[in-house]
């Protein structure tokens, strides 16, 4: 480079305030976005949304006629979220206590439509939130964890096999050992795509996706008609045997015939701190992000990459396991050779949580609640047939997912375009002032 | 000389968000003249000259070539009015050849769609004779040197009908021999009618080739004078705008004990290639080693060996008194190392970094910075503040991040970590490269107080003034072996001929 460091100059102000801070070049895209990232960046992906929303809704006009508010409309009200629109005086029992609190919305309505929707928005919140964090995770090192998948398939078999095989082991101790070991699971699953790419230098991206099919084949293998961990009961049901009343996690909210919210949505929120302190507040999380940022300077720093991107994929995979182990504890509690191949790509909607939700905690939370609603919502059980056809409306939710997906790499594009609008504002102030 | 301007530049005004590149600036370059463009880094030049070339539409002002208003809207444009730019890294497609290269976009074709290489090498030959450019036209580019590519880079401008030509810091890659025979080629040109602006911010070379001196600061014209009369070091006030020291004021070494040794050091590459070869030294406290070579001669491979980046093949490594051979980076480093990178924005920086979490790269694994692999970002802080105080780092605080920041002020923060470390041994690899005046002064300023306080420092570095001016030893790098060691006060031309393998003769 003939100019190293081509200085960012402040952003928005036309004077400069230290001259030895000026340079030769413009600040590239590039630049400006890491800015924006840095100043929070919470408006690339609110217009991410936005943007993907209205293409969504042209194209549910364009192709089925209907209007599209009102499909939002019942997308919305899929999803529950009208549970929160009725305000009142309620209650709120505290856990473990007999105090209760006042509570604006109404959690002894476990039966309404709306209630129940919002238990399945949220039942379906935990896995996004903890597959959201393991593709975050990766990324925050620098790697492409596509294979949340395999990982959260080898923690929900695990976690069944330990739920269901393991009898006269007391309540806690059963589930603790089934979350655990599924978590542990993945974190081998994925940690075999570390090793590969700390000794070998293998892309994650092509032993992620080879691991996936590993693992959808050998659950397709364990399950099916005369597998090694199908059935006792019904040897014409390619399915697990249901694991144990005591491996199964207590119900937060709702009527447990019907799937209810399980005490895993606390398991979700607990791993969003553990993230966040893992990353910012712990030597290992330094050392991830600087691996991330510049595998080169880290190595010059003397941290060893390699290291990092072992540990990094496997607590990529310990989080995807875990989604996959809590999901069984939860709310599952068997497995099927169909869930093998359907039920498992709820892993592939956490990337997408991921890159909305920019990596961070935070954001990965929000993200997860957004496309929560939006899997719930569009759901054929949940969505209101006089409104819009629900066989078509599973599509419109990957169709929206794709285009968050597609905006979230194009958000350098938005962004260039508000620059561009902001310097035309500069150079025409500056014509004024002239 | 020809006092008629070929190339007239009236208040040339170019901003960019945030900040004015250029402002307002007059240039005139006259026919047959070399007229040397000066300034720091950031300073404007290279704006200016992406003006000339039409790679930016100033936001002000009027270029006039041969007198007439010239719109030059881009590369296109500029090179139909005879400009003629020759970058510093250069644009040649590698696999080629000389011929290829040089009439590429215009190339003679026969039978209306195929390439007539009888008709190009033969056109090649020709105006590398009338320019008295001696290449071999068929010569593929990759094989050839870097002095020889850049010769190609200026007779593709000339093939193209350039009457003024823009040379980018063009000796930055040469080695003094090689400068000198560019220097030649510059004055044949200008012989012969073509006008030449020269960029650099080399003050010896600038007032030895050039008949005027343009000098910029901050995007202002400063002064424009003759080169005759004008010495170093009133160029480099107007350069800077302040009294500079370009020669390093220090005593004479009082060395110590070895506190790094290399013994029959063998390194082989990637490729399995050996880059160094049976090398031996020892670097002591208290003094500056300096180690010249040409680029590519080795160093990199030596560096990485001692600071435990890349396996040696045979040989030894002691560090202080400890046997670091074959041990991992942190080791060498714990050993008492302190290493500034080569590459300070991809090796010595994450420049997505805040300055506060790139001044901890070697101290966040152990108390006060983490104990138990707990992290407490506001000791980080804190400590920052100190260092960017103490290291005078401006353009930010704890929280900026460092790719924020220009190139002198990053290289002060890793200078910062790397002596804060208290290190036996400091490795400072090109610790200059793409500095400005006053950002070399304080590195140069720092490296010899670490000196005086009984480190041992080594010095690699490509710029023989760097070397000449810093080292209390010189050792010569040439094909991966210890060609020469030289006492600082060595000429120039001898350390040259050394670099470039001693026997062969340098033609100037």
């Amino acid at each position: 480079m003939s100019e190293p460091g081509a200085p960012t100059p402040p952003e928005g102000g036309g004077k400069v305030e230290n001259p030895r801070t000026g340079g030769d070049y413009a600040p590239s895209v590039a630049r400006r976005y890491a800015l924006a990232q840095r100043a929070g960046g919470i408006v690339v992906p609110l217009l991410t949304v936005i943007l993907a929303f209205l293409i969504g809704g042209v194209v549910v006009f364009a192709t089925t006629g209907s209007n599209p508010i009102s499909t939002y409309k019942a997308i919305f009200e899929g999803a529950g979220l009208n549970w929160f629109v009725e305000i009142g005086s309620y209650e709120l029992r505290l856990p473990f206590t007999d105090i209760h609190v006042p509570f604006p919305w109404n959690v002894d309505d476990i039966e309404s439509t709306a209630a129940f929707n919002l238990q399945q928005t949220l039942i379906n919140f935990v896995p996004l939130v903890l597959t959201g964090l393991a593709v975050g995770f990766a990324f925050r090192c620098g790697l492409f964890n596509i294979g949340g998948q395999g990982q959260y398939l080898a923690g929900a078999v695990i976690a069944v096999w330990v739920g269901s095989e393991l009898p006269g082991l007391p309540g806690l101790v059963h589930i603790l050992a089934a979350v655990v070991a599924g978590a542990l699971v993945g974190a081998l699953w994925a940690g075999i795509a570390g090793f590969l790419k700390a000794k070998v230098g293998t892309h994650e991206v092509i032993s992620t996706i080879m691991l996936n099919w590993i693992a959808i084949w050998v659950g397709v293998f364990l399950f099916g008609l005369g597998g090694p961990l199908q059935n006792d009961t019904q040897p014409f049901v390619p399915v697990s045997n249901d694991i144990l009343d005591e491996s199964k996690l207590g119900i937060l909210w709702g009527d447990p015939v019907l799937q209810a919210l399980h005490v895993g949505f606390f398991v979700a929120l607990a791993a969003l701190v553990v993230y966040w302190i893992a990353l910012n507040r712990t030597t290992l999380g330094y050392e991830v992000r600087a691996v991330g940022y510049s595998p080169e300077a880290a190595r010059y720093g003397g941290i060893s990459v390699a290291r990092n991107y072992f540990l990094a994929m496997a607590i990529s995979g310990l989080f995807a396991g875990l989604a996959g182990a809590i999901d069984i504890v939860g709310w599952a509690y068997r497995i099927n050779t169909n869930d093998v191949m359907i039920s498992s790509q709820i892993a592939f909607v956490g990337i997408a949580v991921a890159l909305l939700g920019r990596n961070k905690a935070i954001g990965i939370g929000l993200s997860a609640l957004l496309f929560a609603s939006l899997v719930t919502g569009t759901s054929t059980r949940n969505l209101d047939p006089e409104i819009f056809r629900p066989e078509l409306a599973s599509n419109l939710t990957l169709l929206i997912q794709g285009l968050v997906v597609l905006f979230v790499g194009a958000d350098v594009l938005i962004l260039s375009l508000l620059g561009l609008r902001r310097r035309r504002r500069r150079a025409a102030a500056e014509a004024v002032s002239e | 000389m020809d006092e008629r301007p070929v190339l007239e530049l009236r208040g040339i005004t170019k901003r960019f968000p945030g900040i004015v590149a250029n402002d307002g600036v007059d240039f005139e370059l006259r026919k047959g003249e070399v007229h040397a463009l000066l300034g720091e880094n950031g300073a404007g030049k290279s704006t200016l000259m992406n003006v000339v070339y039409g790679l930016y539409r100033p936001d002000e002002g009027d270029i006039r070539i041969n007198g007439k208003a010239a719109e030059l809207g881009s590369p296109k444009a500029a090179i139909e009015s005879g400009v003629g730019m020759v970058h510093q890294h250069f644009m040649l497609i590698p696999v080629m050849t000389v011929a290829e290269n040089i009439v590429l976009a215009t190339e003679p074709v026969h039978s209306g769609i195929l390439l007539d290489y009888a008709a190009a090498e033969k056109r090649v030959q020709e105006i590398s004779t009338r320019f008295g450019l001696a290449v071999d036209p068929r010569a593929i580019v990759q094989d050839i040197t870097v002095g020889q590519q850049q010769r190609v880079e200026i007779l593709k401008a000339l093939y193209r009908g350039a009457d003024i030509l823009v040379l980018d810091e063009p000796t930055a890659v040469l080695t003094p021999p090689q400068a000198q025979e560019l220097f030649t080629i510059i004055r044949s040109l200008t012989e012969q009618g073509k006008s030449i602006i020269f960029i650099s911010h080399k003050l010896n070379e600038v007032t030895e080739v050039a008949d005027r001196i343009t000098v910029l600061r901050r995007g202002k014209k400063v002064e424009t004078l003759p080169a005759a009369g004008a010495t170093e070091q009133g160029l480099a006030r107007l350069m800077v705008g302040r009294e500079v020291l370009l020669r390093v004021d220090k005593t004479a070494a009082q060395p110590t004990k070895a506190l790094l040794s290399v013994e029959g050091l063998t390194v082989e590459d990637d490729r399995g290639i050996e880059q160094v070869r049976d090398v031996s030294f020892e670097v002591k406290g208290g003094e500056i080693v300096g180690i010249a070579g040409v680029d590519g001669n080795g160093q990199t491979e030596l560096i990485d060996a001692i600071a435990g980046l890349r396996r040696s093949k045979a040989g030894k490594i002691v560090i202080g008194d400890e046997d670091v051979t074959g041990d991992s980076c942190k080791e060498c480093l714990d050993a008492g190392l302190g290493h500034i990178p080569e590459d300070r924005q991809r090796r010595g920086l994450v420049l997505d970094f805040s300055l506060a979490e790139n001044l901890a790269l070697h101290d966040y694994d152990h108390p006060p910075a983490s104990r138990y692999g707990w992290l407490y970002p506001k000791r980080l802080i804190e400590k920052a503040r100190m260092l960017l105080q103490e290291f005078d780092v401006r353009g930010g605080g704890p929280h900026t991040r460092a790719g924020g920041l220009s190139g002198g002020n990053q290289q002060k923060v890793v200078l910062a970590r790397e002596i804060d470390r208290n290190p036996k041994v400091l490795i400072a690899a090109q610790p200059t490269r793409g500095l400005d005046v006053g950002a070399i002064e304080f590195v140069h300023r720092r490296l010899v107080e670490e000196r005086d306080e009984g480190r041992g420092v080594l010095l690699v570095s490509l710029e023989l003034d760097e070397i000449l001016s810093l080292s209390d030893r010189i050792l010569v790098i040439f094909e991966g072996r210890i060609v020469g060691e030289f006492p600082p006060g060595v000429s120039e031309e001898e350390l040259g001929v050394a670099m470039t393998g001693g026997g062969r003769r340098a033609a100037a």
